[in-house]
């Protein structure tokens, strides 16, 4: 009797519990997320349905005007996470690695290396932007102090090293994040291992490669997936630095600022194509779930038990 | 001495990071307190004589201060419902068996795969039908569906590990179900909603892309999306530029300072267990 009296409290407790907080993710991020979908097979007139398009869109997204736009979009990404995965992997690797060796002073050195994670990209993207003014801005003064002729480099300004300096202000922003997950998976490692092997006379760097790295593979799945991730998804910081039109003359133009100007107008237009952009929605959504399950995948497959 | 060798290379390692963090963002809070004129004839001066009247400056606007009340009622709403919607799935999911159970474990984890940002367009609509456009609460809504399931999925994990006697030792004793979440677990998982709370929090606070298509209304901007304005409109004058950012960032760098540990916990809780 108590027992079933319970059961019942147990079951009434259940849903009362849960529903209000699977209400809202199924109005608010599931539903949009399943009508994304649906939107890309109509056609639009402003933000207002029109009639069955089929796939129209996305046709008209692969011919002119879009196709162009979204080819170099589309490299810019590639470039960003090759960029992004070489320098913050192994930045993040290096950092790690440090922090690993050091018996005193560890806490200090995580917690400035991890210190630029929590800044908002607005912020960092300003403070960088003034950084690198081409005028008085401290780089090229500092630069130019050294003797070097900066030449007035543009850098943010400059179609060949936009993307470049957005890379790099990115590194320092994140570095931080990888660092702390490799450092994790450094410290999870057993310890009998690592002097089982300098018993047997292994330098540290054997130790490092023939140990070390490869019992880092399981952190190393989640830092590459959430890289490319990101990367394909990128916006924040290419927005603050090079409005919606990815300037310096689409230099720094990537998916998701197109997918913004097709949504919602450009700076300097603000007609919107709702169908191609949900069509260019659904593009990326595909990029990055097939690229992270398959990336996840096959890492996974070479990942050992420490 | 070869083994002295490779940890001063480590050492300066770290040194050169501390550096490459640290002077970006001194350079931020030095030049806040120099003249925009003196600014502009050298950048790379100390700033001897703080001159604080572009704190002054910026704070007489009065814009700043909207943006930052906005945010921290944004912010705290959707903190607030995070972590009530969150104790309440996490107990459920992570201290009962019940028909359905890996169904809603299953739609949790699916929803901690989808980007808001490409839903962006359909939640737009949705928000206008809904007259939520242009307001707080729908914002508030919006952040709380993106950060509720990894919270749930984090939350059910605390409760899961808290031994079962707990429960059962509470029931004897005559407390309801109510009064053993209120009472007894939730203090046990404190741990769990700092991290919760700093891993929902931040994100939120220092977005500015969701209050950049939901918000018009100057009178409703936060404070990221209303530096965007700002930045534009104090163009040259650097003085008062840096102060702004330096405001900005300030709220955030107090906290890190006081809870580091506790923020690099809950800003990696997403990727550490995925």
């Amino acid at each position: 009797m108590l027992q079933s009296g319970l059961k019942r409290q147990q079951q009434k407790f259940t849903w009362l519990l849960l529903t209000p907080g699977i209400l809202v993710i199924v109005i608010f991020t599931s539903l949009p997320a399943f009508t994304t979908l649906s939107y890309s097979f109509f056609h639009w007139t402003g933000f207002v349905r029109g009639d069955w398009a089929g796939i129209e869109n996305f046709q008209r997204l692969f011919t002119f005007p879009f196709r162009a736009q979204f080819l170099s979009a589309l490299r810019h990404n590639t470039l960003v996470f090759i960029g992004i995965f070489i320098i913050q992997t192994s930045g993040g690797i290096l950092l790690a690695y440090s922090l690993y060796q050091l018996r005193r002073g560890q806490r200090f050195f995580r917690t400035v290396a991890f210190f630029p994670v929590i800044f908002s990209l607005v912020i960092v993207g300003y403070m960088w932007q003034s950084l690198l003014n081409p005028f008085n801005g401290p780089i090229n003064v500092i630069i130019s102090k050294l003797g070097i002729d900066s030449g007035g480099l543009l850098w943010l300004g400059e179609t060949k090293t936009a993307l470049p300096t957005m890379v790099f202000i990115n590194l320092w922003r994140w570095v931080g994040f990888p660092t702390i997950i490799f450092l994790a998976g450094l410290n999870a490692i057993n310890a009998e291992y690592l002097e089982a092997a300098r018993i047997d006379g292994a330098s540290d760097f054997q130790i490092f490669r023939k140990i070390m790295f490869p019992l880092l593979a399981p952190s190393m799945t989640i830092v590459s997936v959430l890289t490319f991730i990101g990367a394909f998804e990128w916006f924040d910081l290419p927005f603050i630095l090079g409005g919606s039109n990815g300037n310096p003359e689409g230099a720094a133009d990537t998916l998701a600022l197109m997918f913004y100007r097709l949504s919602f107008g450009s700076a300097d237009s603000i007609a919107n194509e709702v169908g191609v952009g949900s069509a260019l929605g659904v593009v990326i959504f595909v990029i990055v779930g097939v690229g992270a399950t398959l990336g996840a995948k096959m890492l996974r497959s070479r990942e050992v038990e420490s | 001495m070869k083994f002295f060798m490779t940890k001063n290379i480590f050492r300066s390692i770290l040194i050169i990071n501390v550096l490459t963090v640290l002077l970006p963002i001194f350079f931020l809070f030095n030049s806040a307190l120099r003249e925009t004129n003196d600014f502009a004839r050298n950048p790379l001066v100390l700033a001897r004589h703080p001159y604080w009247q572009n704190f002054t400056d910026v704070w007489a606007d009065g814009s700043f201060a909207i943006y930052l009340k906005n945010s921290i009622i944004v912010t705290g709403g959707s903190l607030l419902l995070i972590l009530i919607f969150s104790i309440g799935a996490g107990f459920v999911l992570g201290r009962y068996t019940f028909k359905g159970q890996n169904l809603i474990i299953g739609f949790i984890l699916t929803g901690m795969l989808i980007p808001a940002k490409l839903a962006i367009l359909p939640l737009f609509i949705q928000l206008k039908w809904m007259h939520l456009l242009n307001s707080h609460i729908g914002l508030i809504l919006v952040y709380t569906a993106g950060a509720l399931p990894a919270a749930i999925f984090i939350m059910s994990g605390f409760f899961r590990a808290l031994p079962l006697d707990l429960d059962n030792a509470a029931r004897i004793d005559g407390a309801s179900e109510g009064q053993l979440l209120r009472k007894v677990l939730v203090p046990l998982v404190k741990p769990g909603l700092a991290i919760i709370a700093i891993y929902s929090a931040i994100p939120i606070w220092n977005d500015f892309f969701l209050p950049l298509v939901f918000l018009q209304d100057p009178s409703k901007k936060t404070i990221m999306q209303g530096l965007t304005a700002f930045f534009g409109e104090y163009q040259s004058q650097w003085g008062a530029l840096f102060a702004g950012l330096t405001m900005a960032a300030l709220p955030l760098i107090v906290l890190y300072l006081l809870l580091s540990e506790q923020f690099i916990k809950g800003l990696t809780a997403g990727a550490v267990k995925g």
